[in-house]
């Protein structure tokens, strides 16, 4: 994904094992607001790829898979098991009996089918119609040759039957994404282009108002097929929120979290008071801030020069400037995604080490530009690493930038070093294969794409394309250490200075309850709002 | 002109507006021996163990900003790309405007009605997508703002100065001036010119502070100057959200701006009383 | 008086024309590509030419002007790229909030600012004219960011007497306006004080005084009338500077105007709406100054219009 500062993970290995432990029992009833500064720009589960709308969305429909939640472990959602051919080939999925639309239509395996085809169709304009590309049939229909995918097949109500045309380890991952979700075709038609504003799924939570630019209000969806969940009955979003004056108001007991997290200016102040212990959630996020070298231009297409920028670059102190918010990062991966390699230390902060590197380059003098997003703090982290790399002889000036500009010049390949803060990666999903194709492979290497370092490893390309073969069961640990060995060699060849991996902190009222982990849920982010309760509830 | 000074002399507020003005512009521009530190070196410890900018104290006399960095040296070193904007910038939209202003109220007619529905036109232009696009022919930096301000700010001075002159060239005594046979450009600089000279000296004055902190709106869209440049509009920019926590940060460029506002007002309105002796004692 | 009308309204619609294309122009110069932004990480190449075809982004540049302008007659003002929603909605909906903040700020500027420049003018040299000078560079000065913060902190954070931003009563427009309008307030007050003071220097002052009219009669009365005429300019423009004004005021105090997308749209490089905002600001800022130049001859009959 693509957005900012929010919220986290906890530690997967921890929460894997342990149950939720609550410290008060969840009850039923009551209402929350939350707080954005952005307006959410569409609830349309096919095309929503923001921070803020994915779990709005989340909390508005479901997909076959999901993850427990405050965990990154899947587990059935709306399927209610699914069975794995043999060569990976054939995914089989039962749905669950009774699963209501808002409309009070039952859920078939037609949906299933119309809501994936529907994703991958151009028309639609989906931003991760390319996930599905594994399965058979997508050519046509994302060529606009057809409009319905070969690949699914729907054999009674309760059943659907995917068809891949290669193996992809990352399957099941895409059956819990928001693309993935299921939505009602009649619905979709009636609303036209107003579908994005009115929403019909069969989530936790159904759409009651939304007035542009102000506020979305949610209710309970009675009719959910999970018994007792949600535990609140009303929630509402409030747009246009600045960040600083929603922490007053949350101070003064008007709203119940600020989702944008809390703001830089005020965080040393809120972390400090004791009064605030209980009501700030810490968590990882599958996040990594770096900043990227353009690999075909030179200076940086030199990999001394390259590994020198890593060396040169004081972490710790960027660490500081963000008031200790995330920690210092070795590698592409963060710690919690799985492949990530504790033993890789990588490049350790050594300035003189980096000026003997580049006296060895041979390249002189370097001048070159460093891009990064104009929000708070991206510039100051540009300008830490900025003086940084003055210190050991290479002038870097700083082009600072509205987001969308930044990314075009990404994609167009222009810019020689960009500060991914503000864009950087956080993963659609747990696995180390999103952190690796859009961003490091090939594919995005090209106008438009994502790889803004132009990096392209034809033999880790391969090396990838074979892992995410391996689709068994018992495979997983080997493709694990696949994994691991691709990206030590990205490492090695240094297209990336990895600076730090963010933590999120999510400030809430003291009438909410949950496990500290619902509020940095890692893949409903900011917060879980199926698992959250009022504790004020009668 | 010595005669002229003398009785300038003997303002003290106007004279205080020029010293204040000149000890500015010393310290702009000896910037470099004067500061204790380099604007752009970020300390590490410049910031607590949490990453909290520190309170002035007896290292940084006016503490230190969010990167670690020295505002005292930041304030001084600023002081030349404000100064420049400030003044120059300013000087150049208040002359351009004040000149169409009056052309367009005096001559009226069509030469007059063009005047005026180009400044619409450019006021009725958002100046970031200006700024923007100017951006994209030349360098990001000093220039562009410069160019940006004046080709922004001209348009106000200009209407207000057009409705005055509209006012004034129907009195009396211009007619009777045209009359006797005076010339256009005569009558603009003796009879119309020192009673517009109040409203120029304000918008010259106060357009000060404005233009300072149009500039930070400029540098965050990143068509200003360019980090780690310190300007006095940017740091202030910078530091908005930290007002409630570390209020130095906003009130100590605030209160430069407004000290160097105050004191071209001051010799503005001491300029005034001493070319127009009429006025003397009145303001 | 038509016929001026008529000129004037002639000359708008020239002007709002020269801004809309100067304005199309100038979005091919935003180093952004919005496709890219609307595919998303994932697309390839096909499909990114698919999303430029569906838009319309692939055809000549004149082509799409006169497409543009053809739907502007029409008021469509297009979709925008990322809410794929209509932007003459859009905007429709929060264009009523910024009118009403914008006529609440002119108010409080002008409640703020004419008194402080009227007492200034009649206690000219004396301390009660440097307190108001003082201040009146002093709210110029301040950055309206924080300024807002600063109000809300006060008024609604520490004293509870107003609302913490949003909308919706009386008591949620005071603090936004105060913050928009402040500022304004400042010039205002010192304008005011200038033209008083060369009002009050005209023998027909003296000839009001040497009848033996009281004092405040003499300013109200002759002084206001005459000094008056610039500050109507000034209202003229102060759409036009409320425009980039309410960018940040709306942000802060969470007012649902159209300069919250305005911002928001710069961010995310949201051409259709960065334009659509920009051809109703010019309209709105175009509809001020003829206002303002209609009654300027009902202030002053000496001015004919032209």
């Amino acid at each position: 994904m693509k957005r900012i500062l929010i919220s986290a993970v906890a530690a997967i290995a921890l929460m894997a094992a342990a149950p939720l432990a609550l410290a008060d029992a969840p009850k039923q009833g009551g209402a929350a607001t939350i707080t954005f500064n952005n307006d959410l720009t569409t609830l349309d589960p096919q095309v929503g790829y923001d921070w803020q709308n994915w779990s709005v969305i989340k909390s508005i429909f479901d997909g076959l898979m999901d993850y427990k939640p405050g965990t990154t472990e899947l587990e059935p959602d709306l399927a209610e098991n699914y069975t794995v051919s043999g060569d990976g080939l054939t995914y089989t999925f039962t749905l669950r009996d009774g699963v209501k639309f808002h409309n009070g239509r039952l859920m078939t395996s037609a949906d299933v089918k119309y809501s994936f085809e529907r994703a991958v169709n151009p028309a639609t304009q989906s931003p991760g119609g390319g996930y599905f590309s594994m399965i058979a049939g997508y050519d046509d229909v994302a060529g606009g040759k057809a409009t319905t995918l070969s690949g699914i097949e729907t054999p009674d109500d309760k059943t659907v039957v995917f068809k891949l045309a290669r193996a992809d380890a990352t399957f099941l991952h895409l059956m819990a994404i928001n693309f993935g979700y299921i939505v009602p075709k009649e619905e979709v038609e009636k609303a036209g282009a107003d579908w994005g504003k009115k929403p019909v799924g069969t989530g936790a939570f159904k759409l009651v108002e939304w007035v542009p630019g102000q506020n979305i209000k949610l209710e309970r969806n009675k009719d959910y097929f999970r018994a007792g969940v949600p535990y609140l009955d009303n929630i509402t979003f409030e747009f246009g929120q600045d960040p600083t004056v929603a922490v007053l108001r949350l101070k003064k007991g008007e709203i119940d979290i600020v989702g944008d997290g809390v703001p830089p200016a005020q965080f040393t102040e809120i972390m400090g008071d004791p009064a605030n212990r209980d009501l700030i959630a810490e968590g990882n996020q599958l996040h990594t801030g770096y900043v990227t070298m353009n690999v075909a231009q030179a200076p940086f297409d030199n990999l001394k020069v390259r590994q020198a920028v890593n060396m040169a670059i004081n972490k710790d102190r960027i660490v500081r400037l963000i008031n200790n918010r995330a920690a210092p990062a070795t590698q592409a991966l963060p710690p919690a995604m799985p492949g990530y390699n504790p033993d890789n230390k990588g490049y350790a902060y050594d300035p003189e080490g980096a000026k003997k590197l580049l006296a060895e380059a041979g390249v002189g003098e370097i001048a070159t530009e460093l891009y990064t997003m104009n929000v708070d703090p991206n510039p100051r982290i540009a300008q830490a690493i900025q003086q940084d790399l003055a210190a050991v002889g290479i002038k870097a000036e700083i082009r600072s930038l509205a987001q969308a500009e930044v990314i075009a010049a990404g994609g167009a390949g222009k810019a020689p070093m960009i500060w991914s803060g503000g864009m950087a990666w956080i993963a659609d999903f747990p696995d180390p294969a999103n952190f690796y194709y859009g961003i490091l492979g090939c594919v995005g290497a090209v106008d438009g794409g994502w790889n803004w370092s132009r990096y392209c490893n034809k033999d880790l390309d391969a090396r990838a394309g074979k892992a995410d073969a391996m689709v068994k069961a018992d495979q997983s640990e080997a493709r694990m250490n696949e994994w691991k060995g691709i990206f030590d060699d990205v490492l090695k060849d240094a297209p990336w200075a990895p600076i730090f991996n963010e933590k999120r902190f999510t400030y809430h009222s003291a009438r909410l309850g949950g496990d500290p982990s619902l509020f940095t849920d890692p893949i409903h982010i900011p917060v879980n709002y199926d698992y959250i309760f009022a504790k004020d509830a009668q | 002109m010595k005669d002229y000074w003398i009785r300038f002399r003997h303002d003290r507020l106007a004279l205080c507006g020029l010293v204040t003005i000149i000890v500015f512009v010393v310290a702009a521009i000896l910037a470099p021996a004067i500061a204790p530190y380099s604007p752009s070196e970020q300390f590490f410890d410049g910031l607590t163990l949490e990453g909290s900018p520190l309170a002035p104290n007896s290292r940084f006399w006016f503490g230190t900003d969010t990167n670690g960095r020295d505002q005292f040296s930041r304030l001084l070193f600023g002081a030349q790309t404000s100064l420049l904007i400030g003044i120059v910038a300013n000087f150049i939209a208040v002359l351009v405007g004040t000149c169409l202003g009056v052309v367009a109220g005096y001559l009226r007619g069509f030469v007059g009605a063009a005047i005026m529905r180009f400044t619409d036109l450019m006021m009725a232009f958002p100046p970031l997508l200006l700024a923007i696009a100017l951006a994209a022919i030349l360098k990001p930096g000093l220039n562009i703002v410069i160019l940006v301000i004046a080709l922004v700010n001209w348009v106000q001075i200009a209407r207000i100065i057009h409705a005055e002159t509209l006012a004034l060239s129907e009195r009396e005594y211009i007619e009777a001036a045209r009359a006797m046979g005076a010339s256009t450009w005569r009558i603009l600089w003796q009879h119309l010119l020192p009673h517009l000279v109040p409203t120029v000296i304000v918008y010259a004055t106060l357009g000060i502070a404005t233009t300072v902190l149009l500039e930070s709106m400029l540098s965050f869209l990143g068509r200003g100057v360019q980090p780690p440049t310190p300007a006095w509009g940017m740091m202030i920019f910078e530091s908005q959200s930290y007002f409630l926590n570390a209020p130095w940060l906003v009130f100590i460029p605030g209160a430069a701006i407004l000290i160097l506002a105050l004191a071209f007002n001051l010799v503005g309105d001491g300029l005034r009383d001493v070319l127009d002796p009429t006025q003397r004692g009145r303001s | 008086m038509l016929f001026y009308l008529g000129k004037r309204v002639a000359a708008s619609l020239v002007i709002l024309l020269g801004v809309s294309i100067v304005t199309f122009g100038l979005t091919f110069l935003i180093p952004a590509d919005p496709v890219a932004m609307i595919a998303g990480r994932n697309s390839t190449p096909e499909v990114r030419e698919q999303i430029r075809h569906q838009i319309g982004l692939d055809r000549p540049l004149p082509a799409q002007y006169a497409g543009y302008l053809g739907r502007l007659v029409r008021g469509d003002l297009g979709k925008s790229y990322a809410r794929k929603s209509d932007v003459g909605t859009l905007i429709a909906s929060r264009l009523p909030p910024t009118l009403l903040l914008m006529l609440a700020a002119i108010v409080a500027e002008l409640l703020v600012g004419l008194p402080a420049g009227i007492y200034a003018a009649s206690r000219r040299g004396r301390t009660g004219d440097k307190v108001a000078m003082m201040l009146s560079f002093l709210s110029v000065s301040t950055p309206q960011f924080v300024l807002g913060l600063t109000l809300l902190y006060l008024f609604s954070y520490l004293l509870n007497w107003l609302p913490l931003g949003g909308y919706g009563s009386f008591s949620h427009v005071v603090l936004p306006a105060l913050t928009l309008g402040l500022g304004g307030g400042g010039w205002y007050s010192r304008m005011m004080r200038s033209s008083m003071i060369e009002v009050l220097r005209n023998d027909y002052i003296r000839t009001a005084r040497a009848k033996g009219m009281p004092e405040w009669r003499v300013i109200m009365n002759h002084g206001l009338r005459n000094a008056i005429l610039p500050i109507i300019a000034m209202i003229g423009l102060d759409v036009g500077i409320f425009m980039s004004g309410v960018v940040v005021v709306e942000n802060v105090f969470g007012w649902p105007g159209i300069g919250q997308l305005m911002w928001q749209a710069i961010q995310s490089l949201d051409i259709p709406i960065i334009m659509g905002v920009t051809i109703v600001a010019a309209l709105f800022i175009v509809l001020g100054n003829l206002i303002a130049d209609m009654i300027a001859p009902l202030v002053d009959p000496r001015i004919r219009l032209r």
